[in-house]
């Protein structure tokens, strides 16, 4: 039986806490939430997980989400002030020397490429902003994409090209990329399926499938089908098709916040707002085009509230945390006996 | 200002029909679980946002139309705007939801819907209102946490 074993608890934040994301490397990760600062956690002498830093006064009001740049010397912030900060430690200490102004209200979310060419951010303003990165602390914006018709809640890049997907409470995913004929960044395919806000999205390793989640209690799986595929998919205008091929449904009882495909192991973590986590496999037997995943733990009351953010470790393989509403940050490690 | 005694009496009288206390409320060994009643207890004196009058006077929130599963941490409200296109539903609903967030344990899983049929844009407002993400953004914009705090607050008499 698979399970989840707790390896610490962590408090410092006054009230909810929104999300963690784990530096590049695996040693450290940041958090974010109610409280308007970002904190920075690593490990101690005694091998204890620790606060280490703790970023304030870059925004005015609750941070949303951080992102960590691909070569991890960067430190991108998105807040409900309206504001994306850009953290760095050329100084030798965290400091914020760009903030990205733009979006007319919350921005919800933020991420790198993984070239770390680009950033995007999106917003309740309903757009998607792409911002290139120039040298010494310029980000030019790129293009401000306005294809969804109501709040944007997350964004993630495809894991080796500069694909862009984007989740809404209009209930679709959109997908976005740069159209080298017209060098302007369009929405190259519109995933529909699930019946309600799709709160985030996280992409397999290699990039050819998409796992969301939403306020409709399900998750999806959606496969990519390039032009002039096997199984005769029609495409249209070269663009690839995202199908979805697999729903979990019936499993969470409350709206899933948060999904994350761990590239190293293939698992598929969700955060619920039941306070649960719950781990996924995908059945071997199944064929590429009807996939099976299992429910092969389930941790009920993972948190005392709702479950924000799953994030895996990119280095240590079976290393999760998680964040929520009660304020508390959980180390976990995932142990399949 | 309520002039005289009797007044302030017609005035509490108004405002507590149909609240019989009960035996079992006296009984300090009975474990007292979060019920209907305790939850309306809760809503009932919440101002509307345009009018002199508290939520239960003007029929918005009702006894009937809350559920409360204490196993479960769920507290399920249905409330009836006063017109089928009332502007002030949103806020009305937020002010429902903000106040049980301050006084219910945070373990409770609140949720607050247009009572079915009475509102055109039913579907938009329950949206909102079980958006927790917007929910907090609201809270933290100052001019609409007035206008839910004055909601809340308990009316001066006169």
């Amino acid at each position: 039986m698979a399970k989840l074993e707790l390896i610490q608890t962590l408090k410092k934040d006054n009230g909810r806490v929104w999300n963690v994301s784990w530096h590049p490397k695996g040693d450290a990760f940041a958090t974010c939430g109610e409280d308007r600062c970002i904190r920075i956690w690593a490990k101690d002498l005694l091998g204890k997980w620790s606060n280490k830093v703790v970023l304030t006064d870059g925004h005015k009001r609750t941070i949303r989400q951080i992102s960590w740049s691909p070569c991890g010397n960067f430190l991108a912030s998105a807040s409900f002030d309206a504001t994306t900060c850009i953290w760095d430690k050329q100084s030798g200490e965290f400091e914020c020397n760009a903030t990205l102004e733009g979006h007319e209200n919350e921005v919800k979310s933020v991420a790198w490429s993984s070239s770390g060419q680009y950033l995007g951010t999106c917003s309740r303003d309903k757009s998607v902003w792409v911002w290139e990165v120039a040298e010494e602390n310029e980000y030019e914006c790129a293009a401000v994409l306005n294809a969804h018709t109501q709040d944007v809640k997350k964004i993630v890049w495809h894991p080796t090209q500069e694909l862009l997907a984007s989740a809404s409470y209009d209930n679709t995913i959109k997908i976005f990329k740069e159209d080298n004929s017209c060098d302007d960044w369009v929405c190259c395919a519109t995933l529909t399926g699930h019946d309600s806000t799709v709160w985030s999205l996280s992409f397999e390793g290699n990039g050819s499938r998409l796992a969301s989640c939403s306020d409709d209690c399900t998750v999806k799986i959606w496969k990519e089908y390039t032009p002039g595929n096997p199984e005769g998919i029609s495409t249209s205008d070269n663009n690839s098709v995202w199908k979805c091929v697999c729903t979990i449904s019936g499993v969470h009882t409350r709206t899933v916040y948060d999904i994350n495909w761990c590239p190293l192991s293939g698992l598929i973590a969700t955060a619920c707002g039941d306070n649960s986590i719950r781990i996924f496999k995908e059945d071997s037997d199944s064929g590429p085009n009807a996939p099976t995943f299992n429910l092969i733990c389930n941790v009920e009351k993972a948190h005392n509230e709702d479950v924000n953010c799953v994030a895996w470790n990119p280095v240590v393989k079976d290393l999760l945390a998680s964040c929520s509403d009660d304020g508390e940050i959980k180390l976990w490690n995932f142990v399949d006996s | 200002m309520l002039k005289s005694q009797r007044e302030y009496q017609e005035f509490w009288v108004v405002n507590n029909k149909n609240r019989l206390i009960t035996q079992e409320e006296y009984d300090d060994t009975i474990v007292d679980e979060f019920d209907q009643r305790e939850i309306f207890d809760i809503i009932r004196s919440i101002n509307d946002p345009e009018h002199p009058l508290t939520l239960e006077e003007l029929h918005v929130v009702t006894e009937n139309l809350i559920s409360v599963d204490n196993a479960k941490n769920d507290v399920c409200i249905k409330f009836t705007p006063t017109i089928p296109h009332c502007s002030m539903a949103t806020v009305i609903g937020l002010s429902i939801r903000v106040k049980l967030l301050r006084c219910l344990p945070s373990r409770f899983k609140v949720k607050v819907e247009v009572n079915p049929g009475t509102h055109n844009a039913e579907c938009q407002i329950n949206k909102q209102l079980a958006d927790k993400e917007r929910v907090a953004a609201a809270l933290e914009n100052s001019n609409l946490i007035k206008v839910v705090n004055q909601c809340i607050a308990p009316r001066h008499l006169g």
